[in-house]
């Protein structure tokens, strides 16, 4: 219990160090957009093809499963609800933040514990450099950019696949499909999960760089950092996920 | 009253300092300074602390109790921006040379001259070029660290602690995992640094052929005492501490049982 509230407090501290170096994206100078590419490449181009097929099976398996239930009641068509709105609101920015976790979150912490055994983040601090800034703030905001958009094209992949199921397996027209998925879809689905995405960016970013920092600094610390960021990240993006969706229900989102 | 100071501020200074984890106490009582323009090396066995000291002198670590004056101000209480110029005037070259692993060592030593510098694009090349040429790296620049060899990587770490010019300069362990006549150039090079800028130089080192080629004088730290047990010219300290544990150290002799 006592270790829990340790590193609660190390975690807060680690905020307050990222939040106090936000002003630095302010200034030309720590405006830092080589890394900034350089992660967005990496954590958003780079994951776009794994994204696409494991949302475009996503929607396949669901359509069947939901073709199946829908099937029983006669309702066919209400499966483009189904498959539409789990996708959008849920799915889609689920299943982007799984595959950031263990493409970025744990590449994050190895990272960071690994400079930290080569100890270039003394170095860092010896140069006057905040390593918080240096290091976090370039990564933020390349997941917070480039996992909405990840999510778009998993969404519309995961629509795709369950178009075909519906196409195939329940006979429903492509036309009579899209025109009932253009109809029942909203902004407010689509823009609520992006919201959702932003959230999970930021926490996957802290949950690594944070491993990163307080790894044991050695060899085999450095794999655990690795480990514990993507058990920490899947732990808060689902946490995060139960919360958000509580909320947008209320506020009717 | 208006007596002009004729003493030099010192470098370095060390006053009753104790360091530590948490309630381990590594070093304690620690009292020393280091005048401007001298090469001290720090000395001791493996594990008695002068590593860590060193980080507590760069400013990296809060001490257990005590103070550290750097030319004459406080690393200890010093905070936000005040301490990071403090630290920043200081050059430190790390053991392993801690480059950044994504940048060329061009743009390595050009890191804390674009971060904090108001030099042109052109100035910082001719500084960077100036730099790697004063340790032999001049044909590297365009190299990633990965690619240069241990040796290399620790020169190009020095190139980049002197980029911002300080005139007090650290070196944690610069012979660690180099062969002899490596070892030897960086002495050489230290030296010749020394000769050039006339640099304050801290070395920390268990290289005794260092210690004799470079050293105005020793800080020899003891494990067992936890403190610092001897201190002065490397080969008056031989003599000085002659059948003791400092002296078997220094003249490398086998029956130091530590």
């Amino acid at each position: 219990m006592k270790k829990i509230f340790s590193q609660c407090g190390e975690f807060m501290i680690f905020l307050g160090a990222v939040a106090g170096a936000v002003p630095e994206l302010f200034r030309r100078r720590t405006r830092r957009w080589r890394e900034f590419f350089y992660y967005a490449e990496l954590c958003g181009f780079q994951s776009l093809p794994i994204v696409i097929m494991l949302c475009f099976l996503m929607g396949v398996v669901l359509g069947i499963q939901g073709a199946i239930q829908m099937r029983k009641v006669g309702t066919e068509i209400f499966m483009v609800d189904l498959i539409g709105f789990s996708v959008l609101k849920e799915l889609g920015p689920l299943m982007v933040a799984i595959i950031a976790t263990g493409r970025a979150g744990s590449a994050f912490a190895a990272e960071i514990g690994t400079m930290k055994v080569n100890e270039e983040l003394s170095a860092l601090r010896t140069m006057g450099s905040d390593p918080a800034g240096f290091l976090v703030l370039p990564k933020l905001c390349a997941m917070v950019i480039s996992l909405p958009l990840l999510s778009v094209c998993g969404d519309a992949a995961g629509i795709l696949g369950g178009m075909c199921v519906g196409v195939s397996v329940l006979e429903i027209p492509v036309a009579a499909y899209w025109l009932r998925t253009v109809d029942v879809l909203n902004i407010a689905a689509l823009t609520g999960g992006l919201v959702k995405s932003a959230v999970y960016a930021i926490l996957i970013t802290l949950a690594g760089c944070y491993c990163g920092f307080t790894s044991s600094g050695d060899a085999q610390g450095v794999g655990r950092g690795a480990t514990r960021a993507v058990v920490m990240s899947i732990f808060l993006v689902v946490i995060s996920d139960a919360v958000m969706t509580l909320l947008f229900s209320f506020i009717g989102w | 009253m208006d007596v002009p100071q004729k003493n030099i501020i010192p470098a370095v200074e060390v006053r009753d300092l104790a360091i530590g984890y948490g309630d381990r106490i590594v070093l304690e009582k620690l009292n020393f300074t280091i005048d401007p323009g001298e090469v001290v090396c720090i000395m001791g066995g493996s594990g008695c602390g002068k590593s860590t000291l060193l980080k507590h002198i760069i400013g990296l670590y809060q001490p257990l109790k005590g103070d550290i004056f750097i030319r004459g101000e406080s690393m200890v209480n010093a905070a936000g921006e005040r301490k990071k110029a403090l630290m920043r005037s200081l050059g430190v070259t790390y053991q392993g040379g801690a480059l950044f692993g994504w940048m060329s060592v061009a743009e390595n030593v050009e890191f804390p001259l674009r971060e904090y510098t108001e030099l042109t694009a052109a100035e910082r090349r001719e500084r960077v070029q100036e730099k790697l040429a004063l340790v032999g790296l001049e044909k590297f620049g365009s190299f990633m660290p990965a690619e240069l060899s241990g040796g290399m990587c620790k020169r190009a770490g020095l190139a980049r602690a002197l980029a911002l010019e300080p005139d007090l300069l650290f070196f944690d362990e610069p012979s660690a995992g180099l062969d002899p006549l490596s070892s030897a150039g960086l002495d050489k090079l230290i030296l010749d640094l020394r000769e050039r800028t006339g640099a304050t130089i801290v070395v920390v080192t268990h290289e005794l052929d260092s210690v004799f080629t470079i050293g105005d004088r020793a800080l020899m730290l003891d494990r067992e005492r936890r403190t610092l047990v001897a201190d002065g010219k490397p080969a008056e300290l031989i003599k000085e501490y002659a059948g003791s544990w400092v002296g078997d150290f220094l003249s490398r002799n086998g029956t130091a049982n530590r």
